[in-house]
């Protein structure tokens, strides 16, 4: 059933015995079509509660497809998908937050009614939900910022705010879309190591969508490399050192540099 | 303040070259008509003067006319595009009528309703009414529809229910073009309050262009024509303050 090529450390991972409770990601042979068009073939992939997961890919590959699947934002053609144990479109979309490509804050709102976001719409009270979301922006770099309107923010801080309402909302999965890809490229590794930080404090699963594989290495625990569609994983590959304190140091090692190398040749040879 | 001052010069330029063009008789002269027929900036400002009470009074039958038209538009428009919004199956079905209705031109419409429903005020606020509809409703439809689909999948993922995602997403999003709505509504109020005017009535700014015009009393007209000018511009004014203050973000 499974047409992965490349070198795949996923089949010697256990299977998720406690995924039933649990905050693990499960798929098993997952396709997906819009009408005719096939996106994705055949994907099985695991993830493990807490665990950071990158998914790599040319563009347009179905990468974004395969994410909104896992949150149920989706309904997958045929095969698998189990969030926490939970198939159905619905009890995956309640166990994820999804976080766009574009921050896409409110921009009628501050930077803490954003952040607030989801609090409010699960009932909390208005006061409630900024005491509970602002106690956050202190340690996120956004302290003094609470009242600030999106648009006079910096792409980093607003891509911090966006960062904050996905976590803020209680989600024990977090879907993140591309969420550095508008970023320059200083901002981009500054928030890199930021979300490194932020992930360590506060462990969640991640299923990380991404363009750039050196990203991908840095973050995850785990990187799947997708040809190109219909979208099927041609390689499986470690991070040799996930979400290291010092990031520079971590992606100039010699073991990353080679992971990047066979990530890259995985990447040309799946969207040949 | 170039914003104002350029006009403004303009303005002060055009009415010189026409005081002069009339005082000296040049244009009544070439039309082979008596002066009084064509009076100028001066003669229209002193009617405009001494017609002040018979002016201010019709001016407020008009202006009634025009903002309950406007209000009542708004309130028929935005339901009807938030409807348009939700439910698929009508927009496809109400969508092209509503632009069809456009097509039906004041001018024939406002006699019958004259007819239906006399010589009040009713009549007119429902032409108003009628014509301030389309763009609202239009605007505030693109509006709705122009939440980015992202955002929805962002705001289903963060727990919110349709009726959030309308309060939080939706209506902030199609507050511009309400305002764009109304503005367009504010502009074209005054011509349709007057065409509805004219098909009945016995008060109104228009109701007095149309007995000048048998009375032949031009400067009076143009006098007239100088307060609706000032109430449509006026009220576009109160519209940009309010949509300054309400969509504070832009």
């Amino acid at each position: 059933m499974s047409p992965e090529t490349g070198k795949s450390q996923a089949v010697d991972m256990a299977p998720l015995p406690a995924d039933t409770t649990g905050d693990g990601i499960l798929l098993r042979s997952v396709s997906h079509a819009y009408g005719e068009l096939q996106t994705l073939a055949g994907i099985d992939l695991q993830a493990p509660a807490h665990s950071v997961i990158g998914l790599v890919g040319p563009s347009g590959c179905g990468k974004s497809t395969l994410l909104e699947l896992v949150c149920g934002l989706r309904e997958e053609s045929a095969g698998e998908v189990a969030v926490g144990g939970a198939t159905e479109a619905e009890q995956r979309l309640a166990r994820c937050a999804f976080m766009p490509q574009r921050d896409l804050l409110l921009p009628w709102y501050s930077a803490i009614d954003n952040a607030a976001l989801a609090l409010r719409n699960q009932g909390m009270g208005r006061r409630e939900a900024r005491d509970a979301a602002g106690a956050l922006f202190e340690r996120f770099g956004l302290a003094g910022f609470e009242a600030v309107r999106p648009r006079e923010l910096s792409g980093g801080m607003r891509q911090r705010i966006a960062f904050l309402r996905t976590l803020v909302a209680g989600k024990p999965v977090l879907a993140l879309d591309e969420p550095f890809a508008s970023l320059d490229a200083i901002t981009r590794a500054e928030m890199q190591e930021w979300l490194a930080t932020a992930l360590r404090t506060d462990p969640r699963t991640v299923v990380l969508v991404t363009h750039d594989v050196e990203e991908a290495l840095y973050l995850c625990d785990r990187v799947a490399v997708l040809s190109a569609r219909p979208a099927r994983i041609v390689a499986e590959l470690s991070g040799p050192a996930p979400r290291a304190a010092d990031r520079d140091a971590a992606v100039t090692d010699p073991a990353f540099v080679a992971a990047r190398e066979e990530a890259l040749r995985a990447l040309r040879e799946g969207s040949a | 303040m170039r914003r104002w001052l350029l006009p403004a010069l303009l303005l002060a330029a055009l009415l010189g070259l026409w005081q002069v063009a009339c005082s000296t008789g040049a244009v009544a002269g070439a039309l082979s008509l008596e002066d009084f027929l064509v009076p100028s900036p001066a003669e229209i400002a002193s009617s405009l003067w001494e017609n002040r009470e018979l002016l201010a009074e019709n001016a407020w039958v008009t202006l009634r006319e025009m903002v309950l038209g406007i209000v009542a538009a708004l309130a028929v428009g935005v339901g009807f595009a938030i409807l348009m919004h939700q439910s698929r199956l009508l927009r496809d079905a109400a969508y092209p009528l509503v632009v069809a209705s456009q097509t039906i031109p004041i001018v024939v419409i406002s006699p019958i309703l004259v007819v239906w429903f006399g010589y009040g005020i009713a009549p007119k606020v429902l032409i108003v009414a009628l014509i301030c509809f389309f763009p609202i409703t239009v605007n505030v439809l693109d509006g709705l529809r122009s939440v980015d689909p992202e955002a929805v999948k962002m705001m289903r993922s963060l727990n919110a229910s349709r009726w959030q995602r309308f309060r939080r997403v939706e209506a902030p999003a199609a507050l511009p073009n309400l305002f764009t709505g109304v503005k367009i509504s504010v502009v074209v109020a005054p011509i349709a309050a007057v065409f509805a005017e004219w098909a009945g009535s016995s008060s109104g700014l228009g109701h007095l262009i149309q007995s000048d015009t048998a009375n032949f009393q031009v400067a009076r007209q143009f006098a007239t024509v100088a307060v609706l000018s000032a109430m449509a511009l006026a009220l576009i004014g109160l519209t940009a303050l309010a949509e300054r203050r309400v969509v504070s973000w832009r």
